[in-house]
């Protein structure tokens, strides 16, 4: 898998600091209703080995940052209003469109959801690999076929000679899924994005894939943003998270210190409502009310409606993204009330 | 609550265990066709191949199992939207699988249906009204006709939303409002069974736990009893009292939550369990994890013997000649312990660190 670095672009500006980092991202989406406002400054950084986890519900700017970072974003009706995204040391939003081609899938890689509907129907897969090859690296079809099985073995998928002539539907779930790794391996990216990239499939095929995923990345070094709204997933891999509501980043955390004490009321209650097998017979807690409509995002904290800490202050302040400690921040005013509490409930 | 109790509560309390459902030998095979005009069967999909379960009044039974399992199709089977090919389902007694005309529709009003997707399951040209309301229309007997509005608000208020909100349609609510939607229409014939599947699948994680809590708000105040089925474990477990566990048409492993979640005994079951992902990164390094290879096999041709022997790590030859029955396994017999449930496994063993700890 090392041979193919020839046609590569150099980095450039060889990378101080973070692999990734994204500076106060603000995008909306201008629609008949009004504007959208779904990622309103938002700040993270990721480093290469490090897997950072992005936790939010729908609707939360999750998916809509990332598609800002890797410029896959619909636009219109999407635009990028504000902000940064500085990747290898150079802001990719100032590239124009071939050279952020370049970027995107040779330096870094999405996978997404739904691999049924992000493979084409009407290609065997085998042609699908083969075109990272072809495209990007100029390689013959015969050189690029070969590529492909040998990514398709890569990914553990059995007997690749044959099956490289099959077509997406000829694949299940859990083999669908390895195969869009595969494609996003394929030119040995620095960073990859997997948008929910289990939430598709059954319990134990998401245990194998985010075993293989995990295994790529520790050989390859390579930064991940693992985008999901699941606490267990992120609580199995992560090195760090992000929570985001309502397009911005309530909380940043190492994952151990998250989960042992929350800093932020919204994350408390997302932890709060897993049902527990001590609370078994009880009410789950439940967050009321509904995530905001991001055409009327509440002034002040977007949380405040749903928030039992809320106060006065909470509905015209908009909290910043409070310090809490070196590794940790917290956009609640009453972070040390809420961290408190979680605390003497741990 | 302003919902008129006409019914009495609960037939038999539930000591006398007399079970509301019974399901024996259930089987569904989906036959597989080839030619146009001249149709051939060539083979069949054995979606649900014998199954045999109770469920209780006022209990709530879970089914957990992977997609293709056929946990659904019990559902419909159950629900009679779909003909079984063999088995009996008898509700208090009497065999629905038998039933037609008049008959079959007294039993349908018991037992009532809450689907998975809130917003392909709800008509969007219906008004909330109209949609909770078209019960009472196939069961006029219920809600004489000058009545049902009534009847429909006091529903969405015992569901919890605004009952002024009658005349709005299914797009201007969320998913979790629909949802709720979804069961009031559920409960508007006020049935003695609720069939559930997957029914917070579709929701965010935030509004889940609303909608749970709402099931079992309902289910004490009604008397239901449930059949949830769905594939998150910790929400099966939190909700049920008896936990079904399906593996390629049958249930492989069947006994109360505690028994099954601290004590599984079958080897799926238990890497089921162990790949779970667990919301606490400190277990991350301490947790055994079962990961199975492969995937679940074609119910079109599924292995001989034990359904499950293709993935399974203590597989022996006996796996694939002897089929192992849904039984107390004979080591556990008369132990009295919680390991003393029905388990369909040649081998069946305790883990050492069940994951369900």
């Amino acid at each position: 898998m090392a041979t193919s670095a020839e046609l590569t672009p150099e980095p450039v500006g060889e990378a101080e600091g973070p692999l990734l980092d994204v500076r106060n991202l603000h995008v909306e989406f201008r629609t008949r209703d009004g504007v959208a406002k779904a990622v309103n400054g938002v700040n993270y950084s990721v480093d290469a080995g490090e897997t950072l986890a992005v936790l939010g519900e729908s609707g939360s700017g999750k998916s809509v940052t990332a598609q800002a970072i890797m410029g896959i974003l619909d636009s219109p009706p999407g635009f990028i209003t504000e902000g940064e995204v500085v990747f290898q040391g150079r802001n990719l939003l100032t590239l124009g469109a071939e050279e952020r081609r370049k970027v995107r899938g040779a330096r870094m890689a999405m996978i997404f959801q739904d691999a049924l509907s992000s493979l084409n129907p009407v290609l065997n897969v085998g042609e699908q690999l083969g075109e990272m090859f072809t495209v990007h690296r100029g390689m013959s079809r015969k050189a690029a076929r070969a590529k492909a099985i040998e990514l398709m073995e890569r990914v553990r998928i059995p007997a690749a000679r044959e099956r490289i002539r099959q077509y997406p539907h000829q694949f299940s779930g859990g083999m669908r899924q390895r195969v869009m790794i595969a494609m996003a391996m394929a030119l040995e990216p620095e960073l990859i994005i997997a948008d929910e990239p289990t939430t598709a499939l059954d319990v134990t095929v998401q245990a194998q894939v985010m075993e293989l995923l995990a295994e790529l990345q520790r050989e390859y070094n390579m930064g991940l943003i693992l985008i999901t709204h699941d606490l267990g997933v992120v609580a199995d891999v992560a090195d760090k998270i992000a929570v985001m509501y309502a397009g911005r980043i309530v909380e940043t955390s190492p994952v151990h210190d998250i989960y042992a004490a929350p800093a932020h009321p919204y994350t408390r209650g997302l932890l709060d409502s897993i049902p527990r097998v001590d609370q078994k017979g009880q009410e789950l807690y439940a967050i009321k009310g509904l995530p905001p409509n991001l055409l009327h995002i509440p002034p002040g904290c977007a949380f405040n409606p749903r928030c039992p800490l809320a106060q006065a202050v909470c509905r015209t302040d908009e909290p910043p993204l409070y310090r809490v400690s070196d590794t940790r921040a917290s956009a609640c005013h009453f972070w040390k009330e809420t961290l408190g509490e979680s605390a003497d409930n741990a | 609550m302003s919902q008129p109790t006409t019914r009495e509560p609960a037939a038999a309390p539930a000591t006398t265990r007399e079970p509301i459902l019974e399901v024996r030998g259930l089987v569904k095979h989906f036959p597989l066709t080839q030619g146009i005009l001249f149709k051939k069967q060539i083979g069949a999909v054995k979606a649900v191949d014998g199954v045999d379960f109770d469920l209780y009044p006022g209990e709530t039974l879970g089914i957990v199992g992977e997609s293709g399992c056929g946990k659904s199709t019990v559902a419909k089977l159950v629900m009679n939207l779909e003909e079984p090919t063999a088995g009996t389902i008898k509700y208090k007694g009497q065999d629905i699988t038998k039933l037609s005309g008049r008959a079959l529709k007294a039993v349908r009003r018991n037992i009532q249906m809450v689907f998975q997707d809130p917003y392909t399951s709800l008509n969007p040209r219906m008004t909330v009204g109209d949609i909770i309301g078209e019960p009472f229309d196939i069961h006029p007997d219920v809600a004489p006709k000058g009545d049902r509005r009534r009847r429909v608000q006091e529903l969405l208020d015992v569901v919890g939303l605004n009952p002024e909100y009658i005349n709005r349609y299914p797009h201007q609510f969320s998913g979790g409002q629909r949802q709720r939607i979804g069961i009031a229409r559920g409960l508007a014939l006020r049935p003695e069974i609720i069939v559930a599947d997957e029914p917070v699948s579709a929701l965010d994680v935030s509004v889940q736990a609303q909608v749970v809590n709402l099931m079992e708000r309902l289910q004490d105040e009604f008397q239901l009893s449930y059949m949830f089925i769905a594939h998150d474990l910790s929400i099966v477990r939190h909700i049920s009292d008896r936990v079904g566990v399906m593996y390629l048409g049958r249930i492989v492993e069947i006994g109360a939550d505690a028994a099954i979640y601290e004590h599984p005994t079958h080897p799926y079951t238990q890497a089921l369990l162990s790949a779970v992902p667990v919301p606490n990164p400190e277990a991350r390094e301490e947790r055994e994890r079962i990961i199975l290879a492969g995937d679940v096999p074609s119910p079109a041709n599924p292995p001989s013997g034990c359904r499950f022997r293709t993935r399974c790590w203590k597989a022996q030859e006996r796996c694939a000649v002897e089929e192992p029955l849904l039984a107390v396994p004979e080591v556990f017999r008369g132990t009295g312990g919680p390991a003393e449930h029905e388990s369909a496994c040649h081998f069946a063993e305790e883990m050492e660190n069940p994951p369900g700890e």
